[in-house]
């Protein structure tokens, strides 16, 4: 079993007739993802990849019965798109755009919850299942079918670890993208919960970064709940503070959202930290 | 983005938020000038993009327009050190001048994001004037917190309950409360990421002012503010840092040698960590983003060599989105136009590795090609020593 999606996913594209979305739907096709079609205002009834295009989400959601959605949309819309998936029920809506304004975000969160729907993202590279389901833009070939669960906040690094234990034979259950913004749907301890009820993830790999809270907030659940073995890796241990490294999310403010003081509540856990980012692939081996 | 405090004082007030009668200026003359207008004793206040002025000497009175004169012809062009500039400091361009206020009480106002909660905070305290972290750590309890809903602002009562909280005297309760409700829907409308008055002020006279003000705006909401980003000061960034800015670049100047180009902020920031790790000092952050082009990738390039400390240049690159035969292309083409002859370990993965690998051995030039992070790091590391 997988975690959030699986063969039977069915996923639209909002903004399908983009650029990007036109270049990784047909990536996710090509994996084996049952993408059933798209959304892109005022280009209803017409096809693109060979896929119906609709005017609305829930258009979309009636004609082809799709639970999950992937967001490519610019950065200025993005919020409405989420909000727009979310009224027609979407249950997995994976938005990859980066840029969104924080205040966009806060009407999006306080609408999301007691939703139904769960958003991953934004600015995230989505969600994969080895073998099974691709929602996002990551490269599909360096993952593996296996059971290790992975969640980071990271795009590239995300990868970086995922072949790293692609190469030494240790498959993936579920890889999960969950953005690096300050504001986001799904958070490392709503990913852990599901890791620690599937019982094909056997381990788990938490990529963190400076900024926030939400690694502590893991450290505290994995301490008091989890009894699988958790590794994890922390960037930005060089990174100077108040500074925005990248990611929206990615800033040491007010001497808070350190990577030291992450990764001390994270070993306080017993969570097994990797020093080094080159480490991570071993660590999860000698874990299993 | 961050702004001036008198551009954010310009803000707040535009929003009724009371702040003193002050005036902004260049030089000594107009120092003079405006410290007339304004009356006997001023305040002289650098315009740095950091705090702890006070005490590094930003911040003096002035008893008379001809002290003031002396004080801003000192001031402007001095290199301001704080505890917040670093150890090179900042030069300071622009002078706030201010009428004095007789203070009776010092309170702080701030408003942030809560990540977790989804929602902005509007934080008081009456132990105004001191760092609101030091606040957070040794007396918690003295700061009150009150979250709001950004589409209703923050209501009157629970401006009311952060008054009274801080045990403001019944005559100042009123001003406080709209200043407060004037700095929330301030937050909002500019989108900013931070909004801080410290101190705010209880005057002798019983009014309330701004004493001081501290706004950052939300970078990805700017496209919708072209006003606001007319507040930009190049002269507070690094040149740098500007430079990479105009080409989408993701850069950031820190002080080591070994330059650094990345794709992805996370795989940046590990790259910057397994440098120090092996021993190494990173110059810089760098993230050329997904979907770089070639153009980009000389842009970066040339932009992380002309920092004049970088002795070796690693470029760790995880093609997904990106193609490494699109970078390879770049280097190629910068390194060949740039007369570069500084040790280059390159790492890539993913996306047309093969093709990239390819035309980096293939230029003539020389590329050390590294099997995976660890030994990108010990090879730029030795190339260092």
């Amino acid at each position: 079993m997988s975690v959030l999606i699986d063969t039977n996913t069915r996923v639209i594209f909002q903004g399908f007739t983009g650029r990007e979305a036109t270049f990784h739907a047909e990536q996710c096709l090509a994996y084996g993802t049952k993408v059933v079609g798209g959304v892109v205002p005022g280009k209803g009834a017409t096809t693109h990849l060979g896929l119906p295009v609709f005017n609305t989400v829930e258009q979309a959601v009636r004609a082809t019965g799709a639970n999950a959605s992937a967001i490519f949309v610019p950065p200025a819309f993005a919020a409405d798109a989420i909000l727009e998936a979310e009224d027609a029920g979407v249950e997995i809506i994976v938005t990859i755009t980066e840029g969104i304004p924080t205040l966009d975000m806060v009407k999006v969160w306080q609408r999301l919850r007691g939703s139904r729907s769960r958003l991953i993202g934004p600015n995230c590279p989505g969600i994969i299942s080895p073998g099974r389901c691709k929602i996002g833009i990551m490269p599909g070939h360096i993952h593996k079918p296996g059971n290790v669960g992975v969640v980071s906040r990271s795009g590239t690094l995300t990868y970086e670890a995922v072949d790293q234990l692609t190469r030494i034979g240790i498959g993936q259950s579920t890889c999960v993208g969950i953005g690096g913004d300050p504001i986001i749907g799904t958070n490392f301890v709503d990913v852990i919960k599901l890791f620690a009820e599937d019982p094909e993830t056997q381990a788990i790999v938490l990529i963190g970064e400076i900024g926030g809270n939400a690694e502590e907030a893991a450290a505290s659940y994995i301490k008091q709940h989890m009894s699988k073995p958790v590794i994890a890796f922390i960037a930005g241990q060089t990174a100077p503070p108040g500074r925005r490294m990248g990611h929206a999310g990615a800033i040491i403010s007010g001497g808070r959202g350190k990577a030291s003081d992450k990764i001390a509540a994270l070993e306080a856990a017993g969570v097994h930290v990797c020093a080094s980012p080159a480490e991570i692939g071993e660590k999860v081996k000698s874990c299993l | 983005m961050k702004i001036h405090e008198y551009q954010a004082k310009a803000i707040l007030a535009s929003y009724g938020v009371p702040v003193p009668r002050g005036e902004v200026v260049y030089s000594p003359e107009e120092a003079g000038a405006a410290a007339k207008r304004l009356g006997s004793n001023v305040v002289v206040k650098a315009q740095i993009h950091a705090g702890g002025r006070g005490k590094a000497g930003g911040i003096k009175i002035a008893r008379g327009p001809d002290e003031a004169v002396e004080i801003v012809k000192k001031m402007i062009g001095m290199k301001l050190v704080t505890h917040q500039t670093g150890p090179e400091g900042r030069k300071v361009q622009r002078v706030l001048i201010e009428e004095v206020l007789l203070i009776a009480r010092e309170l702080y106002l701030g408003i942030v994001l809560d990540r977790s909660q989804g929602t902005p905070v509007f934080m008081a305290s009456p132990s105004g004037g001191m760092e609101i972290e030091e606040v957070a750590v040794k007396t918690p309890e003295l700061i009150l917190k009150e979250a709001f809903d950004p589409y209703q602002g923050l209501a009157p009562y629970q401006a009311r309950k952060l008054a009274f909280g801080m045990n403001l005297p019944v005559e100042a309760v009123s001003g406080a409360t709209s200043a407060m409700m004037a700095l929330a829907k301030a937050y909002v409308a500019i989108d900013a990421s931070l909004a801080e008055i410290n101190p705010f002020i209880v005057a002798a006279d019983g009014k309330v002012y701004a004493l001081d003000a501290k706004i950052n705006l939300d970078d990805n909401a700017l496209a919708r503010h072209k006003d606001l980003l007319e507040l930009r000061d190049l002269n507070e960034e690094d040149p740098l840092e500007v430079e990479a800015s105009r080409f989408n670049l993701n850069y950031i100047k820190l002080d080591g040698n070994v330059g650094c180009m990345v794709n992805g902020a996370g795989l940046a920031m590990a790259t910057m960590d397994i440098i120090k790790h092996a021993g190494g000092n990173p110059a810089n952050f760098l993230d050329v983003g997904g979907g770089a082009n070639s153009e980009q990738i000389k842009h970066a390039f040339r932009i992380l060599v002309s920092d004049a400390n970088v002795k070796v240049v690693l470029i760790n690159i995880f093609g997904g989105i990106l193609r490494c035969d699109v970078l390879a292309a770049g280097v190629v083409t910068a390194a060949r136009e740039l007369n570069i002859h500084i040790p280059i370990v390159v790492r890539m993965e993913g996306t047309n590795v093969e093709e990239g690998r390819r035309i980096l051995t293939e230029s003539g030039l020389s590329f050390a090609v590294a099997a995976d992070m660890r030994d990108a790091a010990a090879k730029v590391v030795r190339l260092v020593q």
